[in-house]
């Protein structure tokens, strides 16, 4: 496949960015988003010229670590995939491609298609645990718990916080993030101990970091990698009411 | 040097660790404040064990390449966590889990440690259901269990095909907490350099901030390593892209022995080569094997006609097909160790019954257990597996059967540890799959969480512990120290060096060189001639490394070429160990298969009387490795051959 690359390049944080226009040749349709990608930086480096650098680390989908806006999807165009997961057959030969880092405030980039993403882990540092201590835990089986209270709790759980959600929305809204952890635990019998305050301090948490708030166009859950669905939010905003009301 | 001391407990091997336990020396939570610990590695092992040394008042600093510590590769495990609960009640016991993880280990691993592993392991279910775990649920409320490769009893807990990522989640949720109560400091997008020494014993390391470029200096106490495997030496791994050996590498080089390096894992069901331009292999987990069935054409000219394309897998009728796993190891069938499944896949591509366009591959096949449990449960146990399959192959797998090949996974080996997880250095400690422990020469699945978390929860905080009972009177000190100094100058030096040889080649071309002479010559099967050519074209390669290779940028700025090549580097010096170490182990055993050492029917044929041991290597210099052998002793099992049949 010959492709057309138009690819966001930032010196670092603090310098601006541009397009810079690429063209790449006998690139396999087989070949992952990512690997084309290698295939560039490649000849970037016999060209003397600075490699794109870009978040990845598992290449299967699991680790959350790739980023990249690719021709105005977070992960590109195919369904329930990771970019590392896309695959250059969902192109047609001759495809200009326009790929970008994560754009929302609180995702600073980096350096070109590397951006700053350690404001999910504030949040999660708030309250996205149960405040349990090594060695304080009952026997497993004493806790019982729902078929469908357990699957429920392992949909929500399943996001890899990528951050596709917050890149998705036009509020950079974390909704679709934070909903989730909130979820898993509001599902589960462990968690209900700390449900309030966990709801409150992660939300409050959010507001300062600079995300905004979901004005409900479900953006988030189309672009999910996971398929998280929206009525985690549904189900935190009903926490976070009954957490302030109650 | 230091001598080999496993440290192993007296008394009978049930009263080894809670003796232990009741008679090691404390800290009291006063001066446990005053105390650091380092942790290098956010995974399973290192994000659990710092969770605990914060919760207990230790003072942690852990260290991330990655951006965040929930991106650790444990993160990718997919199967399931093992433990000895007995839910499903059809056996099992403390005793039957550590039988089986011996016997699976093909008699390579201590005995004291892997009873411990197992007597450990019901304790991190309930801990990690405590934490909010979503494992499987039977419709009455209680926990599921499914079978796994070399067992015949169900202890695998799991959380769908996602329990790695599920228990990391738990153990960054723990990890998280403490940061946001300040026992631990966190240090992402940093990379260990090197480990400093003072007095001869290990009082810090020597990070670099991957986005500035700085080089930085941090004291601890005591400093552990859980950064991982090295199976990346073979380019094509299950591994993340940026998993390496360089932390244990560069422990290795300030004298913490290397073991058993020869020992690693091939996983039996990952995803073909299909490509130059291949940068990593997916697994599959190997839970598939409980459902489907894996099998090649009976006839040569049939899987002749599918590699060109000719026949599709559901026209070769049942009468043609061979269940090779089935019929050759009837009592396991399909659910075979990992290293006996590889080895046959293996065998029958060589034999030339291998499909799909490159000849190495074997069918996994549904037909009959979605026929026999309905669609739904089979998308219910493994949707997500199905689906990862889909997006890569690009081939419906509930439709036909999934072709897989074995793929580079787990390294067994690792640094040399005691029964406490130090390392020959003092103060330096290794946990998780950086150390070599309890795995011996092949690791059953299922058992790599389960050792990653007892390391973490329940061993290092007892065992490290003990070990800085005798240091609170050692003060905090400056990083200003001439060894610290020292250690940043030669990190610098190493640094610049590379920077400097400006040549033609990319790192990753050197990477994919070393990683084909590491397959080719050290993978699953190995010679003596194999072995030395091996060492001989890395020994050239590493030449051709340091003279031809080209890294744009500089030191001090964000530089990913400069950190796969520091990388690339260390692999090209422990490839060659690797192959030194598979060459002195004159046997078959586990996941180490010299095709010298074979029974007529094609296993392992392992060698008790000459290498019953561990071999621990002494880093000499640049290619000088010195062995030291750790006997094994078996007071409790009885040493005998592996029989899955």
């Amino acid at each position: 496949m010959k492709l057309i690359l138009k690819i966001w390049r930032q010196k670092n944080a603090k310098s601006q960015g541009k397009f810079v226009i690429y063209s790449l040749d006998n690139i396999s349709p087989n070949c992952s988003f990512l690997e084309m990608l290698d295939i560039l930086n490649e000849e970037l480096i016999q060209k003397d010229e600075d490699p794109v650098v870009f978040d990845h680390d598992c290449r299967e989908g699991i680790c959350g670590m790739c980023s990249l806006y690719i021709n105005g999807h977070p992960h590109g165009p195919d369904d329930a995939v990771t970019a590392c997961q896309l695959h250059m057959r969902k192109f047609k030969d001759g495809d200009t491609i326009v790929i970008e880092p994560w754009r929302a405030k609180p995702f600073p980039v980096i350096k070109d298609l590397m951006v700053d993403r350690s404001a999910f882990d504030k949040i999660i540092q708030e309250g996205g645990y149960i405040s349990v201590n090594t060695g304080g835990a009952a026997e497993a089986n004493n806790i019982l718990i729902s078929k469908e209270a357990s699957e429920l709790a392992m949909d929500a759980a399943a996001c890899i916080g990528c951050g596709a959600c917050v890149a998705a929305c036009k509020n950079a809204s974390a909704m679709l993030f934070v909903s989730a952890k909130v979820s898993q635990f509001a599902l589960l019998p462990q968690g209900k101990i700390e449900a309030k305050q966990r709801v409150k301090k992660m939300v409050k948490m959010m507001d300062k970091l600079g995300f905004g708030n979901c004005t409900n166009t479900y953006a988030c859950e189309a672009e999910c990698p996971k398929l998280i669905s929206r009525s985690n939010i549904a189900r935190m905003n009903r926490e976070f009411m009954c957490a302030k009301i109650i | 040097m230091a001598e080999l001391n496993s440290k192993i407990p007296s008394g009978p091997l049930h009263n080894k660790w809670s003796h232990y336990k009741d008679h090691q020396n404390l800290v009291n939570p006063n001066n446990k404040r005053k105390l650091d610990v380092i942790i290098v590695g956010t995974g399973l092992a290192g994000a659990s064990a710092a969770a605990s040394l914060g919760e207990m008042g230790f003072n942690v600093k852990i260290f991330c390449y990655q951006d965040s510590p929930r991106r650790a590769h444990s993160i990718a495990a997919q199967g399931g966590i093992n433990a000895a609960k007995n839910y499903p009640n059809d056996g099992d016991s403390i005793y039957r889990l550590f039988y089986d993880t011996i016997k699976g280990g093909d008699y390579r691993a201590r005995e004291a440690n892997v009873y411990r592993l197992a007597e450990v392991s019901n304790a991190i279910i309930d801990q990690c259901v405590a934490q909010g775990v979503p494992f499987a649920r039977e419709y009455g409320g209680s926990l599921e269990n499914r079978s796994f490769g070399g067992a015949q009893v169900s202890r695998t807990f799991f959380a769908r095909g996602q329990t790695g990522q599920q228990l990391l989640l738990g153990a960054y949720g723990a990890l998280s907490r403490q940061i946001k109560l300040g026992t631990v400091k966190l240090f992402n997008r940093h990379e260990m350099m090197d480990v400093v020494i003072v007095d001869g014993k290990a009082r810090g390391i020597i990070a670099r901030d991957l986005i500035s470029g700085k080089l930085e200096r941090h004291f601890g106490h005591a400093v552990v390593i859980a950064t991982g495997g090295y199976g990346n030496v073979f380019y094509l791994s299950t591994n993340a892209m940026g998993s390496n050996g360089s932390a244990i590498w560069q422990i290795f080089k300030k004298g913490a022995y290397f073991a058993n390096p020869c020992f690693t894992q091939i996983h039996p069901t990952c995803i073909p080569v299909h490509g130059d331009y291949q940068s990593k292999l997916t697994l599959m987990s190997e839970s598939l094997r409980n459902d489907g069935r894996i099998w090649v054409p009976k006839k040569k000219e049939d899987a002749e006609a599918h590699r060109q394309g000719k026949l599709k897998a559901n026209d070769i009728p049942e009468e043609d097909r061979d269940y090779y796993l089935e019929r050759r190891y009837p009592a396991f069938g399909n659910l075979v160790p990992r290293d006996v499944a590889s080895r046959a896949a293996k065998e029958r591509c060589d034999a030339g019954f291998g499909v799909g366009p490159t000849g190495l591959a074997v069918f996994l096949d549904f037909k009959e257990s979605i026929g026999r449990l309905g669609k739904h449960v089979i998308e219910e146990r493994y949707g997500n597996l199905f689906q990862m399959y889909e997006k890569i192959v690009d081939e419906n797998p509930y439709e036909n059967p999934m072709m897989i090949y074995p793929a580079v996974h787990y390294t067994m080996g690792g640094t040399w540890v005691d029964y406490e997880l130090m390392t020959t250095v003092t103060g330096l400690f290794a946990a998780g799959e950086a150390n070599f422990s309890d795995h011996g020469a092949n690791r059953l699945g299922a058992s790599a969480l389960m050792q990653g978390l007892a390391d973490g929860y329940f061993v290092l905080p007892y065992t490290l512990q003990n070990y800085l009972s005798g240091e609170i009177k050692v003060p905090r000190m400056s990083t200003d120290k001439t060894e610290f100094e020292e250690a940043e100058k030669k990190v610098q030096e190493r640094l610049e060096k590379l920077l400097s040889i400006k040549g033609s080649k990319s790192v990753d071309h050197f990477h994919k060189e070393l990683g084909k002479i590491m397959w080719e010559n050290v993978g699953m099967g190995r010679t003596e001639t194999s072995l030395k050519n091996a060492i001989e074209l890395i020994r050239k390669l590493r030449a051709a490394f340091w003279r031809e290779v080209k890294i744009p940028g500089s030191m001090n700025e964000l530089n990913i070429e400069l950190e796969k090549a520091n990388r690339v580097a260390d692999f090209m010096e422990l490839g060659e160990l690797l192959a030194y170490d598979a060459l002195n182990r004159n046997e078959s055993c586990g996941g180490h298969f010299r095709e010298e050492y074979q029974t007529d029917e094609g296993e392992c044929r392992r060698n008790d009387e000459a290498f019953k041991y561990v071999a621990a290597w002494e880093y000499k210099g640049e290619g000088e490795f010195v062995l030291h052998k750790e006997p094994l002793v078996y007071e409790e099992i009885e040493v005998k051959q592996r029989v899955y049949k």
